[in-house]
């Protein structure tokens, strides 16, 4: 791998009194596909912004693309794209216009444009929507739009703050095929995501954030490897006797989490700790193995769900 | 805890990173040299979406004042002002309060929906072009526009027979400074406006209506008892209505005057686009 397109050390990002990033560290090398996962609030997005050469660190170092965004805020955001986690596509344009203009924006020649457009329309699966107005369009269809917008410049780094927040289902499929495109092709990929799932599907490696700093790092399966065990499972007492039932199953499993509604049973086997659980004479209203997540990471790191 | 790519990951780095940066300052170089000419562009297309309706106030706005004014007021003052007509007298100042009224329409909504309901200034500044090029872009749009209405007014003025001097022309660029000193004020204000809650409404019922109303417009600001004269003074319009006059009629003004008129209006556009640079800059920033 070459060197890395994005350097931060010690970075730091201070409003008033409140310190929203606390000196963070971590590297993204090109072609890479780098997460920052962690609740919100965590500093996540400030982070992004201060990756988008727009928001200025209080503290530390940061360089993208061997700049200083301090000094050439300009320069790096030429190679830049941009997914922010509120889409700001103007209304007041049409689909194909919004990506004219912003492609002007880079002072690229408008036939150069022209011709993206098409293709990032083609891309975006939006080509039969170009005439119509942004305001039509269904969340995932301006999601995508501005994917669209950010690649018209042709960037060497994508950035993207939670790319599919607010999407249904179907709409956050089509938006991963899509970026995992992009990742095929070899474009940098920096993603924050508040969902595991979407972690563990678009990311090589990611940082996992609290609190404005960083708390593991690694690839969703080592992450997983590292703070959680191969299956977990869930069992349901009903509210008002999950504690007393978590003291009886003490010393089942590698671990238990007691979460409000349920108990959670860290083990290589579920199955054999469901039949432990059953020869004790406890009979959980539900049960359910599954595999271990990015969430349960982020329990074990932090003591709190990621989606509170 | 770091997550620095792993040393054996990394090929030789040096090289790459030049060329990366290379590129980055390569592509830097028109944004930081045009980018204000790009949102203008921006403006421009998305003026078309109701350009018909800008063109038809246009027209529309002069054609009613100067009847009403021209036709009508004009007809209980027969004596005139100062000399000339009442519609001569008047015609200057509507010129004037017409570019204020382009700069209040352009200045307040449009300024605070550029950072909240269409939040299309993040998206400008996330591409190359800098807080302080969107306000010139966006100042110089609406100064294009500004001209554009005058023009047509100043057309319809002359239709009316309102201008008695050749150098009447020069009341179009005397409006066009005074509409961006009263556009440049209310924008230094609108952009500093995180939640709009009837601010705005404010700024027009108790700054503009009084401004358009006591600026010497429609009678000559001497006529006012002496405490309410200091409106005029400190109002923007009241100095561009008077260099107006002196340009369509040779409204005689004191040669010191000229240039305190001259250096006021100057000095609010001045102003005013470095404090609106300033807030928005800032809040991109953030």
């Amino acid at each position: 791998m070459p060197a890395p397109v994005i350097t931060a050390s010690s970075l730091v990002k201070k409003y008033d009194d409140f310190t929203a990033v606390a000196g963070i560290d971590f590297e993204v090398a090109p072609g890479e596909s780098f997460g920052l996962l962690g609740p919100n609030g965590a500093g996540k997005s400030t982070t992004m912004r201060m990756i988008g050469a727009v928001s200025t660190r209080t503290d530390g170092e940061l360089e993208i693309l061997g700049l200083d965004p301090n000094l050439h805020g300009p320069d790096i955001r030429s190679q830049l794209g941009v997914v922010p986690q509120q889409d700001n596509l103007d209304l007041d344009l049409r689909v194909r216009d919004n990506l004219l203009v912003y492609g002007r924006y880079f002072g690229l020649p408008r036939k150069l444009i022209a011709e993206r457009a098409d293709e990032l329309l083609e891309f975006a699966q939006l080509a039969d929507r170009k005439t119509a107005k942004v305001d039509e369009l269904s969340g995932g269809m301006k999601r995508r739009l501005t994917i669209a917008r950010a690649l018209i410049n042709d960037p060497r780094i994508l950035l993207l703050d939670e790319p599919t927040t607010g999407l249904d289902p179907q709409a956050r499929h089509i938006l991963w095929d899509r970026l995992f495109r992009l990742k095929e092709r070899g474009t940098t990929l920096v993603l924050t995501t508040h969902y595991m799932d979407e972690a563990e599907q678009l990311c090589d490696r990611l940082v996992v954030v609290d609190k404005g700093q960083i708390m593991a790092e690694g690839s969703p399966a080592s992450l997983i490897r590292e703070y959680s065990s191969r299956e977990v499972l869930e069992v349901r007492f009903g509210s008002d006797k999950n504690a007393e039932a978590a003291e009886r199953v003490q010393g089942i499993g590698e671990r238990i989490e007691v979460l409000p509604d349920r108990l959670l049973i860290y083990s290589d086997n579920g199955e054999a700790e469901l039949e432990k659980i059953a020869a004790m004479g406890l009979h959980p209203i539900t049960s359910l193995v599954r595999r271990s997540s990015l969430e349960d990471v982020f329990l074990r790191l932090t003591g709190r769900s990621l989606i509170e | 805890m770091t997550a620095i790519v792993p040393e054996s990951a990394r090929a030789s780095g040096p090289d790459h990173e030049n060329e990366n940066a290379r590129r980055a300052l390569a592509a830097g170089v028109a944004p930081r040299k045009f980018g204000a000419l790009y949102i203008v562009e921006h403006r421009i297309r998305a003026l078309r979406g109701y350009a018909s309706s800008a063109i038809l106030t246009s027209l529309g706005n002069p054609i009613v004042y100067l009847f009403a004014l021209g036709v009508g007021l004009a007809s209980l003052v027969p004596e005139g002002i100062g000399g000339v007509s009442y519609l001569e007298f008047v015609a200057p100042a509507l010129l004037c309060a017409a570019a204020m009224t382009v700069a209040a329409n352009e200045t307040t909504y449009p300024i605070v929906a550029g950072f909240k309901w269409n939040p299309i200034f993040f998206g400008m500044n996330a591409s190359p072009i800098a807080g302080a090029q969107i306000v010139q872009g966006v100042m110089i749009f609406i100064a294009l526009r500004m001209t554009f209405a005058v023009a047509v007014y100043y057309a319809v003025i002359l239709a009316f027979g309102a201008v008695p001097s050749v150098w009447g022309i020069v009341t179009v660029p005397i409006a066009v400074l005074t509409g961006m000193a009263i556009g440049l004020l209310i924008s230094s204000y609108s952009a500093t406006l995180k939640d709009e809650r009837g601010q705005l409404a404010m700024v027009m019922r108790f700054g503009f209506t009084p401004m358009f109303l006591f600026s010497g417009t429609f009678f000559p600001l001497e006529q006012l008892p002496i405490y309410l004269q200091p409106i005029g003074w400190v109002s923007p319009l009241w100095h561009g209505v008077e260099l107006g006059r002196l340009a369509a009629y040779g409204h005689a003004i004191e040669p010191w005057l000229i240039a305190v008129h001259i250096g006021y209006l100057v000095s609010i556009v001045v102003i005013g686009l470095w404090s609106t640079s300033r807030t928005m800059t800032r809040r991109l920033a953030g």
